[in-house]
């Protein structure tokens, strides 16, 4: 399991290992599990802004589709929870070659535009269609079983569940990033021709990033749906896609553990400030300005340059 | 009984009424894609807090009514001018630090910037909205013969055309816009000509923000003056940009009016998808002609 970690990351690994195992007995699972389903999405995410460069902004789509399939076949179909959130992963990646072919046409700005429209089309759709609920969503949707036998109406158990599917896709995400296909994807973020010249076909590379973030996405969309028994509009929102590029770039573009440590900070903030309403809206803008302006490697990004390691 | 007259199965002023409807919406998608087109081709940033600055235009025009007496004429020029300044007060104090960077820090900014802005509206004036009324010269409607005119929407499309032509010719025509396009161009060398390039690009940025205040001032009446009311247009504009290509001014104003007329008739021959066929457009067009319909080759 260590293998292909650096020194650095081996420590922070373990540091968020014990976190992971020590938090549910100091704070609320449900809050727990809320951070590790958006710190598995923004995981996602920064594999297209943070090593190919793509800054998508219609993510949501991939996390409220899978969201939706995982409520819906959880609820009308009584399926295994690891099998409706296997297939809400399936039905982000198949979102994601659809939506992906289309936007990898194009680069920076307009890639950010085609996907926030695309992401728009998505959410459009999702309040027509009869399977969504449309204003109401899909509510009430039973936890289930997970492996056959296990049932997961205890939190801590369901919070296991989340807590072992963040850290299979956290995993997964370092081993992608570290492989060759990851070389030739920060190759493409740094030169894109200089990759084509070297005889990748640089597209190819790109869609199947794409389909593998969207496929995360659509897993921590799954994920979430189940733990808090519920599919809405707001998964496939542009706020939610908003959301998650605050918490990529709070915690650090193209770092590994940035994207957790930004979610949890972004999720701490919306779930303790609630009470001050639009107040955390403009808190959440005002942390977009200042990580442009003078903030750019973001928390883990600037400890990481600290200690001079790659995290 | 009357009879009426029908249009592919459709009654007449069931069509036509739609069809005022769409020339609306476009009237609005034309004049903000311009905006953002003047901004991305000087700036070379997406400005995403285009639909809050047309949201404040219409709040400045209902602030300079409720607490100024300040009637809606005046407000047409008043209220672009407080907001194309605030504009560039933005451009001088924050965007202009990010002009050596990547162009997706200043989208990642605009759209903080859009935060921030919809966030203080929301938390003063709730979101519920609040109605701006037609001032009375623009009340009433005219019979065109076919159907009945609310003279405040005919207003609302002949002052949207005038304006973006307006700005077409400014830009296409005038000694002045030869000099905003050769530093759009060549930034360098028009500055080597002894042209002071930051200040035209602050002006460019405060001009494309007023277009987006006037805009917000003229759907004031419309629409309910409300926090949100930025978002619904702001999402099918950058479409819309899409759809008629990166910069290009007359693509801007061409395909805003065009795609809100096929928005209005989606609308009657099938509804449930008017929400969604500006995108659907935009998927074509991307497989078809992924520059955009006006775009030139990057």
């Amino acid at each position: 399991m260590m293998a292909g970690f650096s020194r650095p990351e081996r420590i922070a690994l373990m540091v968020l290992l014990t976190l992971i195992v020590a938090s549910p007995f100091v704070l609320y699972p449900i809050f727990l599990m809320r951070v590790l389903c958006f710190a598995l999405f923004a995981c996602a995410f920064n594999l297209l802004i943070g090593y190919v460069g793509l800054l998508s902004f219609g993510h949501a789509a991939f996390f409220g589709m899978g969201s939706y399939v995982a409520a819906w076949t959880m609820k009308f179909w009584h399926l295994d929870a690891a099998v409706a959130i296997l297939l809400g992963g399936v039905a982000g990646a198949a979102l994601g070659l659809c939506l992906g072919y289309l936007a990898i046409r194009r680069s920076g700005i307009t890639f950010a535009m085609i996907t926030l429209a695309l992401g728009q089309m998505v959410y459009f759709f999702c309040l027509e269609a009869p399977f969504t609920g449309g204003e109401d969503g899909i509510q009430l949707v039973p936890r289930g079983h997970v492996l056959g036998f296990i049932p997961l109406t205890n939190d801590m158990v369901m919070y296991g569940l989340v807590a072992g599917v963040f850290l299979a896709g956290f995993l997964f995400i370092h081993r992608v990033i570290h492989s060759p296909f990851g070389q030739v994807l920060k190759a493409i973020r740094e030169n894109e021709p200089r990759a084509t010249s070297l005889g990748y076909r640089t597209s190819d590379y790109k869609l199947i990033a794409f389909v593998l973030s969207s496929a995360l996405s659509g897993v921590a969309g799954g994920t979430k749906a189940i733990a808090f028994g519920i599919a809405t509009l707001t998964d496939v929102s542009s706020g939610t896609s908003g959301e998650v590029v605050l918490m990529t770039l709070l915690g650090g573009l193209g770092t590994v553990f940035g994207p957790v440590a930004g979610a949890t900070l972004v999720v701490a903030m919306e779930t303790y400030l609630a009470q001050f309403g639009a107040w955390v809206t403009v808190a959440q803008g005002a942390i977009f300005v200042v990580c442009v302006l003078a903030f750019r490697r973001g928390i883990i990004g600037e400890i990481g340059t600290r200690l001079r390691a790659a995290l | 009984m009357e009879r009426v007259t029908t249009i592919f199965g459709v009654p007449a002023p069931l069509l036509f009424g739609q069809l005022l409807l769409g020339l609306i919406n476009g009237a609005f998608y034309a004049m903000l894609s311009l905006g953002l087109a003047i901004i991305f081709g000087m700036l070379n940033i997406i400005n995403f807090a285009h639909g809050a600055l047309f949201m404040m235009g219409a709040f400045v025009a209902w602030m300079l009514l409720s607490y100024a007496g300040i009637g809606y004429f005046p407000s047409l020029i008043l209220a672009p001018l407080i907001v194309g300044l605030f504009g560039v007060i933005l451009e001088k104090t924050l965007i202009s630090r990010l002009y050596k960077l990547d162009h997706l820090c200043g989208l990642l900014l605009t759209f903080g910037l859009a935060l921030v802005i919809q966030g203080l509206f929301r938390n003063y004036y709730g979101s519920s909205g609040m109605p701006y009324p037609i001032p009375g010269v623009l009340q009433g409607a005219t019979n065109l013969g076919f159907m009945f005119l609310p003279n405040y929407r005919g207003w609302v499309v002949a002052v949207a055309l005038l304006v973006c032509l307006a700005t077409w010719a400014i830009i296409e025509k005038t000694p002045l816009g030869a000099t905003l396009r050769a530093a759009t161009e060549n930034p360098g060398l028009v500055q080597a000509f002894g042209v002071n390039v930051p200040r035209l690009i602050t002006l460019t940025y405060g001009g494309g923000v007023a277009l987006a205040a006037f805009a917000g001032v003229l759907a004031a009446p419309i629409y309910s003056v409300n926090p949100n009311m930025g978002d619904n247009f702001i999402n099918v504009v950058f479409a819309v940009v899409v759809i008629g290509g990166m910069g290009s001014i007359l693509g801007s104003i061409v395909t805003g009016f065009g795609l809100g007329v096929v928005e209005g008739l989606t609308k009657v021959f099938w509804p449930q998808a008017s929400a969604t066929v500006v995108f659907l457009v935009m998927v074509i067009v991307l497989l078809a002609r992924p520059r955009g319909l006006f775009g030139k080759l990057a």
